[in-house]
């Protein structure tokens, strides 16, 4: 299966990994998003900013894997918060009813200090 | 003022129909909001025919089509899968995802609850053929 055109990079702090997301997310590649997501708490870290000021377009298939991502966060004691979402993406999360579950910061700089 | 898009039932097709639905709605004289409303409702649209009526990708295709019905935008998605009725799923509670107690990463229900939200109208019909969903915005 190929997928639409999504980039993901992640850069680690003292406290929480920084997670960009750029490009879409859709049902074609929400399980490399998953995956990718999970790699990260794998690997032992529990707190993470997701950087998505470069999401031009999320679909629901996306917010399953934030949400699975949150919970994951959550049972290891530590948060996943957003960071510059699109007025669009923002959008998403308040049509599933998610936007008082999550933490949304204006820019990935106030969200990496948050922790 | 209308047009139609076979695709096949793959994943990575879905951003093919999206754009088909949303240059026809732009055509249709829909603003920039209601563009995105309804390539976000196909989008979820076309993945539930995936998931739940052909159950898997490569089974079957898709067909949609989108017309100007007075000041209605009208898109017609048809599938030929086993019968698919979005109004049997159930809408996850958003409470419930955060303490887990729903399976909402798993299950389609957010993408019809979506449908509905984004749309002014909704209508499944399931017929020998197949599954026929009507998704109508007003052009306003």
């Amino acid at each position: 299966m190929s997928e639409t055109n999504l980039n993901l990079t992640t850069e680690v702090f003292k406290r929480v990994t920084l997670v960009k997301a750029s490009g879409r997310i859709d049902s074609s590649n929400a399980a490399q998003f998953d995956a990718a997501l999970k790699d990260v708490l794998g690997g032992g870290l529990e707190n993470i900013v997701l950087d998505l000021s470069e999401i031009s377009y999320m679909s629901s298939a996306g917010l399953r894997a934030i949400v699975a991502a949150h919970r994951e966060c959550a049972k290891k004691k530590g948060s996943l918060v957003l960071a510059a979402p699109s007025e669009r993406v923002s959008e998403v999360f308040s049509l599933a009813g998610l936007d008082s579950i999550f933490t949304v910061y204006d820019d990935v700089t106030a969200a990496v200090g948050s922790f | 003022m209308g047009d139609t898009l076979i695709i096949p039932g793959r994943y990575d097709k879905i951003q093919e129909a999206c754009q088909f639905v949303a240059a026809g709605a732009a055509q249709a004289g829909l603003d920039d909001t209601a563009v995105f409303h309804v390539e976000l409702a196909c989008d979820e649209a076309c993945t539930n025919v995936i998931e739940h009526a052909y159950g898997a990708e490569d089974v079957g295709q898709i067909r949609i089509s989108w017309e100007v019905q007075a000041d209605r935008f009208v898109i017609t998605i048809h599938d030929n899968g086993r019968s698919f009725d979005p109004d049997d799923v159930p809408v996850p509670i958003p409470k419930d995802v955060a303490n887990g107690a729903s399976d909402f990463p798993r299950v389609g229900g957010l993408g019809v609850h979506f449908m509905r939200k984004l749309m002014d109208e909704v209508r499944y019909q399931f017929e020998d053929d197949g599954n026929t969903l009507v998704l109508v915005k007003v052009i306003e």
